[in-house]
């Protein structure tokens, strides 16, 4: 997020788009809900009638996969009508020229032709939005999940900017991360093309700043595959070993039946997690982790706030922690890894790691920082760009609205997107040892509309078989007035009927992010 | 001559900022006032009177929780006549309900007998969950108010047990509405209201119904701003043994990016109970569902408790030294044969940074490929 948590209450405006935020980020909803009842103005952009439209001034209702033309559409009202931020553009970006180029065919009524927007709720949002003080846009993986998630993102990126949004309390573009420690994971360089702090592996200067720090040579300076592409090759028979932790791909995946074959096909696949999950039953060796109550350590949440994990209970027999075992395997193949303790890590961390180089253990002691803090006595970062961005000036991106990888057909006629519900998380392999959260979401559903169940002739509770080009599943339709005619949802938490059998695993070009959120399905009574 | 904004409290002068209150000027200055139903972030409802003060001039006592303070103000936070108003108000509550901790006043026999009997068989409808954790039972202590004389009236409405996670016990119920704030301006759930008058008064949820059956989404927020032992965390109920030693730690959630801060109480190596840290950024002693209750399975039985490696075709049991040399025998002898390049790790967003940064070290130093990525994005 550029802006903090709190700092959303704050705003006039606040957009919601692709996030289902009261079920995804129950207690970050509040923070909507209770502007809302301050009289703030909430707009919910999202195919779904979700329950935060209950609190929302209005709800806008694209077809799926048509963020960028509605964005646009927004962008083209506000130029029109001549409500952007002159002196933001001036002094803080440049591509504005191009961006108004572009943004010109996407009238309210061009718009309205591909999203299934009313014209006026365009020009009407564009007012809101461009008017108020301070906007902020919130936004989850209903924008990223696409074969356009990256454009999605930026064109987010660019209707803040043109209203001088960003970089200003109660404005600001925030992604909600779906896990605990997806911020983490990524500024620890988890990803294929980065080191931490998104330290780039093909840049030399960097790749020689962590052969002295590790003391080590050779390093590769070729950026490496995302998970999509592994499995991608796996399936093919042309990658031959995985290291799983903490994972269960095998029902988060997309169209898992691929997926299945692709970690069957593995010459050795290693799974170290808290139990024993699909994954790990596939795998030659299975190690047995602590889960967070059994850790000292720190996560870094979706707005950069780093923030302690103590250790509160003893783990089960024999289980590790992640990071020793780790360690014992390098040690084992002839490369020494050894730390005393966790904090010894971050320590490590701190100094290849300009944007936590001023975070300590002890400064965290009672309450969290926010990184960018690059030495110890920083107070931390809470809302970004405020005076520049990082390239410098921000640049406007002209982007123009593609058609969702796959559309439906005669045979496939309904869209499916995929998520999730309050009471589960991800593959379930946590919540569902809970009695309580099983009983208020005991299984799979097929949300669907009053509409669309009455045409398939189908109540609400029968069974009923889904298909999509790639696989099937079963499980109970659901008839609700969260659903809107044309579009069912399913969630992914259930491995046994897992949506991500349906699923396209098609993906988008930088981000490698599948397009989970619009795929073709049909769906039939079950015998 | 007292200057502007500022107010006097038990003859000390304080300055105060406009638009605050009677209470929020004592508080901030240590002074004790003691409150029920006030509920900080939130619209005061004045329901309980238990916070009233003594001032100068007025012509009753005033609950200063909801009283603005205003420049000259005389007040009196503990007048002989503030007490007995207070005494009162405890004394109508205890007497109201199912109240039979310590401050009934039993005779010292048949306490401590059923102190013993209470040891023995812990059963919840002898002694109130929540005992020795109660700001109505502290209060009590504290005015020295005792309902010995006064007959227990029995509740209106029977438990409510039938909901997952939460136990509503009425007749413990002093109708102070913080769990309706709380629902309703804090987490802006509106699932539950004030229902009925006069001595029928109850918190309904929906149109008087079952908590599973309303707009509940389970947040624990009311039960966690119960002042008394209305509201009960069904699990904590069932595992937290009373009168043995508890730990508190404070963690950072493991389900989603919000992160928030929680309190997990420990017992015998076991998680009894989560609350939301009420001093910490950036939810303030707010959590969901998962984060407060979905604690379940940190000590399942289906933990993984050994290494496993696949033996015709089964996983079995094996040592940490077997496990570990295999997997670096194998890792070695594929990087020999097929390169490094042929090789990945998937590192996780659900274990901490500390973890992370060990994974890609050891994919990018050990492994000496970039083949490494986490399923955030799935
Ligand atoms: S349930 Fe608890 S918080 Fe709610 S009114 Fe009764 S005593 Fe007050
Ligand atoms: S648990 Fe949450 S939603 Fe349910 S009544 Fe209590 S505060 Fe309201
Ligand atoms: S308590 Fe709920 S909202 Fe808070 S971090 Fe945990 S899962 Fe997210």
């Amino acid at each position: 997020m550029t802006n903090t948590i709190a700092d959303i209450e704050t705003a006039d405006v606040i957009l919601v788009t692709g996030s289902n935020t009261t079920e995804n980020h129950p207690v970050l909803s509040t923070f909507i809900k209770r502007a809302a009842l301050k009289g703030k103005t909430v707009i919910v952009i999202d195919p779904r009638k979700i329950k935060l439209t209950e609190h929302s001034q209005k709800w806008l209702r694209p077809n799926p996969g048509t963020d960028i033309a509605w964005i646009n559409g927004l962008m083209n009202v506000i130029v029109k009508e001549n409500l952007h931020d002159k002196e933001f553009i001036k002094n803080r970006t440049e591509g504005f020229e191009a961006l108004q180029e572009t943004v010109k065919k996407y009238t309210p009524a061009y718009v309205e032709e591909i999203t299934g927007i009313p014209a006026n709720d365009i020009v009407e949002t564009a007012r809101l939005f461009a008017k108020a003080e301070k906007a902020s846009i919130c936004y989850c993986m209903g924008i990223t999940q696409h074969t356009c998630g990256t454009d999605n993102v930026k064109s987010l990126a660019n209707l803040s900017m043109l209203c001088g949004h960003l970089g200003k309390a109660g404005g600001g573009v925030n992604p909600l991360r779906g896990q605990n420690n997806v911020q983490g994971a990524c500024d620890m360089g988890g990803l294929p093309n980065v080191f931490t702090a998104y330290q780039k592996v093909d840049d030399p200067t960097a790749v020689r700043k962590y052969e002295t720090a590790w003391n080590i040579s050779g390093l590769s300076n070729k950026p490496g595959l995302a998970v999509t592409e592994m499995i991608h090759k796996a399936e093919k028979g042309e990658f031959k070993s995985l290291y799983i932790i903490g994972e269960n791909p095998l029902v988060s995946d997309p169209d898992l039946n691929h997926a299945e074959k692709g970690f069957r096909n593995l010459e050795f696949l290693v799974v170290q997690d808290i139990f024993l999950t699909e994954t790990a039953k596939l795998a030659d060796v299975v190690l047995p982790s602590f889960c967070f109550a059994e850790k000292d350590g720190t996560f870094s949440n979706t707005e950069r706030r780093v923030q302690r994990v103590r250790k509160a209970v003893e783990a089960p027999g024999f289980a590790r922690e992640d990071w020793k075992i780790t360690c014992e395997i390098a040690t084992r193949m002839g490369t020494k890894m050894h730390y005393n303790s966790s904090e010894e890590i971050f320590e490590e961390i701190r100094k290849v790691t300009p944007s936590y180089a001023g975070i300590t253990w002890e400064r965290i002691e009672n309450g969290g920082i926010h990184w960018p803090c690059p030495t110890v006595d920083h107070p931390g970062t809470p809302i970004l760009h405020t005076t520049q961005f990082t390239r410098g000036k921000g640049l406007f991106h002209a982007i123009d609205h593609q058609a969702p990888a796959e559309v439906t057909d005669a045979q496939y006629p309904l869209i499916l997107t995929t998520g999730r519900v309050l009471y589960h998380y991800h593959t379930g392999s946590m919540t569902m040892k809970s009695n309580g959260l099983n009983e208020m979401s005991p299984e799979c559903f097929v949300e669907i509309s009053q509409n669309d169940a009455a045409k398939l002739d189908i109540d609400d509770g029968e069974m009923v078989n889904v298909f999509s080009r790639r696989g099937k599943i079963k499980a109970k339709l659901s008839v609700s007035s969260k659903a809107v005619d044309g579009t069912v949802f399913i969630p992914f938490h259930f491995a046994k009927a897992a949506a991500n059998r349906l699923t396209n695993a098609k993906i988008d070009p930088v981000a490698k992010i599948p397009e989970f959120k619009v795929c073709a399905i049909t769906i039939q009574k079950a015998a | 001559m007292s200057k502007e904004n500022t107010i006097t409290i038990d003859n000390k002068q304080f300055e105060f900022k406009a638009g605050e209150t009677i209470l929020e000027v004592a508080q901030r200055n240590n002074i004790f006032i003691p409150t029920l139903c006030h509920l900080k972030g939130t619209t005061p409802t004045g329901a309980c009177r238990v916070c009233v003060v003594e001032v100068k001039g007025a012509r009753d006592l005033v609950p200063s929780c909801a009283a603005p303070a205003v420049s000259g103000m005389f007040v009196r936070s503990e007048s002989p006549e503030v007490i007995k108003a207070r005494k009162n108000i405890i004394q109508l509550m205890l007497a109201s309900g199912n109240h039979n901790c310590a401050i009934r006043k039993f005779e010292p026999e048949d306490w401590t007998s059923f102190h013993l009997k209470v040891l023995k068989e812990d059963s919840y409808n002898e002694l109130c969950p929540v005992w020795g954790d109660c700001k109505l039972q502290d209060l009590a202590y504290r005015y020295q108010v005792t309902t010995k004389s006064l007959p227990v009236s029995s509740s209106n409405y029977p438990m409510e047990t039938v909901n997952p996670f939460i136990i509503r016990d009425f007749s413990r119920c002093i109708l102070c509405g913080r769990c309706v704030q709380a629902c309703r301006e804090i987490q802006v759930n509106n699932a539950i209201d004030f229902g009925y008058r006069g001595a029928k008064a109850k918190i309904v949820a929906g149109a008087d119904t079952a908590l599973k059956n309303s707009d509940c989404v389970f947040c624990g927020e009311c039960v966690q701003v119960c002042p008394v032992g209305a509201l009960i965390p069904k699990e904590t109920f069932k595992n937290k043994k009373r009168f043995e030693k508890t730990e508190t730690v404070r963690t950072t959630c493991s389900y989603c990016g919000v992160g928030c801060q929680m309190d997990l109480t420990v017992q015998n190596n076991k998680i009894v109970q989560v609350n939301g840290a009420k001093d910490a950024e950036p939810n303030h002693g707010s959590l969901c569902v998962k984060g407060r209750y979905g604690y379940d399975f940190v000590a399942s039985p289906e933990r993984l408790t050994t290494p496993l490696i696949k033996k015709n075709g089964k996983l079995e049991e094996a040592s940490w030294d077997e496990a570990l040399g295999l997997v670096a025998d194998r890792f070695t002898e594929i990087k020999t044969k097929h390169g490094s390049d042929l090789m990945g790790v998937l590192t996780s967003a659900r274990v901490t940074n500390e973890d992370n940064y060990i994974a890609q070290k050891f994919t990018r130093a050990v492994l000496k490929t970039n083949n490494i990525d986490h399923c955030a994005r799935l």
